[in-house]
């Protein structure tokens, strides 16, 4: 195996666990990195960060919010939707590890060849952001924040988690529950089901993400039809253009794992700045 | 008759108004289930919440769930164990999927660690959403930190268990409060049963307990006789309609409230009560 073909997998992994581990560490042992959860954090001591979505839901409730959780999503916002794109949900959200691997075994077991009768719509999503929002103003209580598996899992391992005597011991509890749930679900029922169907947070940051700089570039002269990229690519749709014509992903479902550009041993895709301009010229990607 | 029905054609409005009830359909579905685990998620009434929590239903609106305070608490640098030196453990814990609070939201539990009324205050200045309420602890005058406005729950003592009510001399709740002689004062009593022994009977009061929990940790029965409840569960109501004759304030309070939001109607509102109030009567 080429480091070239496991290089992003190797960085998302790295940047995923790290991160995982900066939000332990400012728990069990008071670094001040990284404080809080996925949910909202601060960073170094100072920079307030915290999740747009979540925000979004308090508003809903009708609850009036401290100015420091303003000015962290809108970093948030400001980092993916100018840089980053969708980049949480393959970077940084730890769900991801279990539906990767779900989707790996997938393949492996080639469950993906077979078809399957079970369709659920990729703008699922989508009408989910508004239902979150409809419950959480109806019911008092910020709606997916109370099942979002991504903030269980990350608070899980962050307050889970004890400090005893040098050693961490993990007490998971009733949230490895939801976590294999999503991981049968993607496993058996539906390819990608939880990360590329069902997740609001997802949609919130494909939605952020729209317009972010970097992006996939594809160079279908390079390209030999393989079809190894779309074979691994957990957002099919947004590879229309493989082999037919050379652009940018420009879909906004595209999280940046890269894993397109790992299994590509033909040199035609890769990561690149987007030129707005000459991508709106290029119409619909 | 049948063959036209068949016929009818499938205008673009027919299909619009049919997806839109499909949506309607399974988002009141989805939004139903969803909305009935929110509201049984919320119900958790017996939880203890940070020091200057919002109120309850304003606090679950409020909380991002992220954990700051927890880690506060945890990492104080004040508030050291007198013996060791060493932090004691933290007092707040994030609930869990498997505990009987709102996922996520911080609580603590007295029996295990009670709150130790820290000076600065760690976990309500973290607070990033103001689910915790500086404001809630701030001394009005001074504007400083106040930590004895705290008020996370009260201090309820089950006189049939507490031992001091047996007449046993015990006092550890007394002495762990840490706002001794106020929140928790000994009450001495005649012990009829021996005619030569006093009761020292412990007396929480309610204006000074700021519900921390250290006289639950102290407590020497087996489960604790004195208990910290949420104060909306450990506290009464008499309704406005009770006044205090000889309290001044009280009395103030039903000047100020007469015609304005009381109105009693029965059969005799209209009657002058000159007229009803000797009628029947034989003499």
């Amino acid at each position: 195996m080429r480091w070239s073909n496991v290089k992003y997998l190797v960085l998302r992994r790295v940047v995923q666990l790290g991160l995982l581990f900066l939000y332990g560490a400012g728990n069990w042992w008071g670094w001040k990195i990284l404080r809080g959860d996925l949910s909202a954090s601060r960073l170094f001591d100072t920079v307030p960060l915290a999740d747009p979505f979540a925000v979004l839901q308090i508003f809903a409730t009708g609850a009036v919010v401290g100015v420091n959780v303003l000015v962290g999503a809108a970093l948030i916002v400001l980092f993916y939707g100018l840089i980053g794109g969708r980049a949480f949900c393959s970077w940084v959200c730890p769900v991801n590890l279990v539906t990767d691997l779900a989707a790996w075994l997938r393949r492996k077991l080639l469950i993906d060849r077979i078809e399957r009768k079970i369709w659920i719509s990729r703008n699922l999503r989508y009408y989910l952001i508004v239902l979150a929002l409809i419950v959480s103003a109806v019911s008092g209580l910020a709606a997916f924040e109370v099942i979002s598996p991504i903030t269980i899992f990350n608070r899980n391992v962050v307050f889970g988690a004890a400090a005893l005597k040098g050693g961490v011991v993990f007490s998971f509890g009733a949230g490895l529950g939801l976590l294999a749930a999503i991981f049968f679900f993607d496993l058996f029922a539906v390819k990608n089901g939880w990360c590329g169907h069902i997740c609001p947070l997802g949609g919130v940051h494909s939605l952020i993400g729209k317009y972010s700089l970097i992006r996939v570039k594809h160079n279908s002269d390079n390209c030999t039809l393989c079809m190894k990229c779309k074979t691994v690519c957990p957002e099919v749709e947004v590879l229309g253009m493989i082999g037919k014509r050379s652009a940018f992903v420009t879909r906004k479902e595209c999280t940046n794992c890269g894993r397109c550009v790992d299994v590509c041993d033909d040199d035609a895709l890769g990561f690149s700045l987007r030129n707005i301009l000459e991508s709106n010229k290029g119409g619909k990607a | 008759m049948a063959d036209k029905e068949t016929k009818r054609p499938i205008t673009p409005r027919r299909r619009f108004l049919t997806d839109l009830a499909y949506t309607a359909g399974l988002g009141i579905m989805g939004g139903l289930i969803w909305a009935g685990y929110t509201e049984k998620a919320k119900s958790s009434p017996l939880t203890l919440r940070p020091p200057a929590a919002l109120d309850e239903p304003d606090f679950l609106k409020t909380c991002i769930k992220c954990g700051l305070c927890a880690e506060a608490c945890l990492h104080r640098p004040s508030n050291l164990d007198r013996d060791t030196l060493k932090p004691r453990p933290g007092t707040l814990k994030m609930a869990r999927a498997q505990d009987d609070v709102t996922i996520g939201t911080p609580f603590f539990k007295p029996r295990d660690v009670p709150c130790y009324m820290c000076d600065d205050i760690p976990c309500v200045t973290a607070c990033p959403t103001g689910a915790l309420d500086v404001s809630k602890v701030t001394n009005p005058k001074t504007g400083e930190l106040d930590y004895t406005m705290m008020r996370m729950g009260l201090a309820v003592v089950d006189s049939n268990s507490c031992i001091a009510f047996w007449g046993l001399q015990c006092d550890a709740c007394y002495r762990a409060c840490p706002l001794m002689d106020k929140a928790i004062r000994l009450e001495y009593d005649k012990n009829e049963r021996t005619g030569k022994h006093a009761f020292l009977k412990p007396v929480v009061s309610m204006y000074d307990c700021t519900g921390c929990g250290m006289c639950e940790k102290a407590c020497v029965t087996e489960k604790p006789a004195i208990f910290v409840l949420p104060r909306e569960i450990a506290l009464g109501k008499p309704g406005a309609h009770y006044v205090k004759g000889w309290d001044k304030k009280d009395q103030q309070r039903v000047q100020e409230r007469v015609g304005k939001d009381v109105t009693t109607h029965d059969e005799r509102s209209s009657q002058n009560p000159m007229d009803y109030l000797n009628k029947g009567l034989e003499y």
